[in-house]
């Protein structure tokens, strides 16, 4: 098992979001995660990478297994967890290609591996940016400044696919996009999929999943997963809204 | 202002050292240093040191600094061996010409106390070319500092020991660097010194202006510098500041500039117990340009104040400040920036921004713009920022694999990278940079040896391949 959450709980401003949730992840599957805003699907994917003001209350994450709560954000990312923020941060002054020659230099570090050279890692580059479509030259831009909505979205990937991760966390890297950047972020993630890796993809609208099919779907709510089921559950969210699950679970 | 109570050990000392040492000399000067000491020294008896009670020092203050016993050194340095026995200092690839003053007296064998270079450029000891010159002192010395905001500008007058004289006829290029190291290395010292820099019409020369301390001793080092831009002339000039926590640097800079000529300066404080850069700029000529960058990237106690006063005087000249600065532990700082123009100087440019990141809650910092415009069509702006690091982008980095201090070294650089990307020598900008890493990484401190030569610069954190093909 390459991911398993036990009872979790994760307090923000001691405000408890999630409220003892149960998952488990495979190598080699593809997890969505879909549910009503402020359900917690953010909180678990910051919980997940360690992000600093998420408390972990209770329960346990075990990556590879090892307890994980305690590690600092870069160990997990070195361990090969990766997040596709839903937000991507941009970082005035700090060279695009730098950023990622440092952190893909970072991660060969931390598994004993030599630095990549220049020729590599311009190789790689150049592979990877033609995988998610970015025409533009990465040279002369600082992190993210500046990008569209789609930019961002797809320079996520191609950090995805620079790092190559063990498990790839995609927090709503949907939303704001047109339907051909959609395209081309799926097309990407597909074509990353192995036996060897795990995606858990968090969103609220079926579309994406058109173009990546998960194996599972969970349904999360009031800081709990409360339905889990095949793709089929997508459609039928789809069809009837949260409604149904909000009924069923609201006391 | 002083009450007559109070008599600062140190204005004790200055005012003894001008009536023993200045004043029975003063027939042997030109006439124009001569009046000038004595209208200085009369506003220093009468002013007194500058207080926190006034506008300009209220977050500044060298109580402390009056209170001590520092002495100016009475005779010149003799010169028994090279600077580079006393100071090393070598920016590698970089082609400078090294102008030294030691403890206030200017360093140099005694045939090369004041040299004229073959395409007629001049350069040596103030006090002796005041002699050989007389010309350019009746028409420059004095010409901009004497109306005193303060005591320092005048005691700089009053009680220079020395300085450096640099006079670049008109239509001359100077190509290499002309490098003044300041150096300290004796105890309780307290030191003026003076700097007049002509540049004439379609000039050009890059001066580089060091003060290091060499030893971990208290001192007041306070410089007045004169620079005149001549028509269509271009001034380079860097200041680095690398000096120990005990000590006190004040300069006092001044600049006229004619024509379209440009000024591009850049202020870079490594390292004091306490520095104070105040720098004015007279735009006297239409089209004139000047670039004034500042950086500061202090510590511990250190305190740093940047004070700007930039005069407009006539139409279509521009000005732009860009300071930015690091702030760690209790360190303090201020920024003061004011701009003035002239009811005739329509169409001015003046841009000015302060932005400064403090790394602890106990770092503090004053920023303050003064703007006083008389003129109706001026395009004008002034900001200030004071902030921590991004906490979001930290962690965005860590995410990605990267460490905590080198994410945090990467976002503070990249915060100081908007200054130090505007040093144009390629050389010293190599230098420069792995300065500011180390000083980042705490790496950095003042050591008894130029910091320009212990920075070799031999982990380049570039990347060697083509990125024109990204």
């Amino acid at each position: 098992m390459l991911l398993n959450i036990n009872n979790l709980h994760v307090s923000i401003n001691e405000k408890e979001i999630i409220k003892g949730l149960n998952f488990s992840v495979n190598k080699g599957e593809v997890h969505a995660i879909m549910g009503p805003n402020g359900t917690g699907k953010s909180t678990l994917a910051a919980a997940v990478t360690g992000r600093e003001g998420y408390e972990v209350t209770k329960g346990e994450i075990i990556y590879k297994g090892q307890i994980i709560n305690d590690w600092q954000p870069d160990k997990r990312a070195n361990e090969g967890i990766f997040l596709s923020f839903q937000y991507p941060i941009e970082i005035p002054g700090v060279n695009m290609i730098n950023f990622m020659r440092t952190a893909v230099n970072a991660q060969r570090e931390y598994k004993g591996l030599p630095a990549m050279s220049a020729s590599e890692f311009l190789k790689k580059t150049e592979k990877e940016k033609k995988l998610v479509e970015i025409n533009s030259k990465l040279t002369n831009r600082s992190v993210n400044e500046g990008f569209s909505g789609g930019e961002k979205k797809k320079n996520e990937i191609f950090q995805m696919a620079m790092l190559e991760p063990q498990l790839a966390i995609l927090d709503e890297t949907d939303s704001g996009l047109d339907i051909d950047a959609l395209k081309v972020v799926a097309k990407g993630v597909n074509k990353l999929r192995s036996k060897n890796n795990a995606f858990i993809i968090i969103t609220h609208y079926q579309r994406l999943l058109d173009y990546i099919e998960p194996d599972f779907v969970h349904v999360m709510y009031n800081g709990r997963i409360v339905k889990s089921g095949g793709k089929g559950l997508a459609h039928e969210l789809e069809e009837h809204g949260y409604d149904w699950i909000k009924k069923q679970f609201d006391d | 202002m002083e009450t007559t109570k109070t008599t600062y050990i140190l204005k004790k000392n200055l005012t003894d050292y001008y009536y023993s040492v200045v004043a029975p000399h003063l027939k042997k000067e030109n006439h124009k240093v001569a009046e000038l000491r004595k209208t200085a020294m009369e506003y220093f008896v009468e002013v007194g040191f500058p207080h926190t009670t006034m506008e300009h020092w209220r977050g500044t203050n060298l109580q402390e600094v009056y209170n001590q016993n520092l002495k100016i050194k009475t005779e010149a340095e003799v010169y028994n061996k090279t600077l580079s026995d006393i100071f090393l200092c070598e920016v590698h690839g970089f082609d400078t010409r090294v102008i030294s003053v030691l403890n206030g007296f200017f360093y140099a064998p005694e045939n090369k106390q004041l040299v004229t270079f073959e395409n007629g450029v001049v350069a040596g000891s103030l006090a002796r070319a005041q002699n050989v010159f007389p010309q350019l002192f009746e028409k420059y010395f004095g010409l901009l500092t004497r109306n005193y905001r303060h005591a320092f500008t005048a005691l700089g007058d009053a009680l220079f020991t020395d300085g450096v004289f640099v006079y670049v006829p008109d239509n001359v290029r100077v190509e290499n660097t002309f490098q003044l190291i300041k150096i300290l290395n004796l105890p309780q010292l307290a030191t003026n010194t003076r700097n007049l820099i002509i540049l004439g019409k379609n000039s050009k020369l890059t001066f580089l202006h060091c003060d290091d301390s060499i030893n971990h001793q208290s001192g007041l080092s306070n410089t007045v510098s004169e620079f005149f831009i001549g028509e269509n002339a271009e001034l380079k000039l860097y200041k680095l500041q690398n000096l120990n926590d005990e000590s006190a640097l004040i300069n006092n800079t001044f600049i006229k500039q004619e024509r379209n000529s440009l000024l591009n300066m850049n202020v870079l404080s490594f390292n004091g117990g306490l520095i104070r850069n105040e720098i004015t700029v007279n735009l006297d000529g239409e089209g004139a340009s000047a670039n004034i960058l500042g950086l500061y990237l202090l510590d511990k106690c250190q305190h740093i104040d940047n004070q700007a006063y930039i005069y407009h005087n006539v139409p279509q000249c521009q000005s732009n400040e860009l300071f930015k600065g690091i702030l760690d532990d209790e360190a303090t700082g201020v920024f003061n920036g004011s701009i003035y123009v002239a009811r005739n100087a329509q169409q001015t440019k003046a841009f000015q921004r302060n932005n400064n990141i403090l790394m602890k809650p106990t770092a503090h910092i004053d920023t303050m713009p003064f703007l006083e415009i008389y003129a109706d069509d001026v395009k004008c702006s002034h900001g200030a920022t004071v902030g921590q690091l991004n906490t979001e982008a930290l962690f965005y980095m860590r995410q990605r694999g990267i460490s905590f201090d080198d994410a945090r070294l990467l976002l503070l650089y990249a915060f100081v990278a908007e200054v130090a990307d505007k040093i144009d020598i390629v050389a010293l900008r190599i230098s420069i940079e792995d300065m500011i890493k180390r000083r980042l990484r705490g790496e950095l401190s003042i050591c008894d040896r130029c910091v320009l030569h212990c920075s070799q610069p031999a982990k380049p954190m570039e990347i060697e391949i083509d990125l024109s093909k990204i």
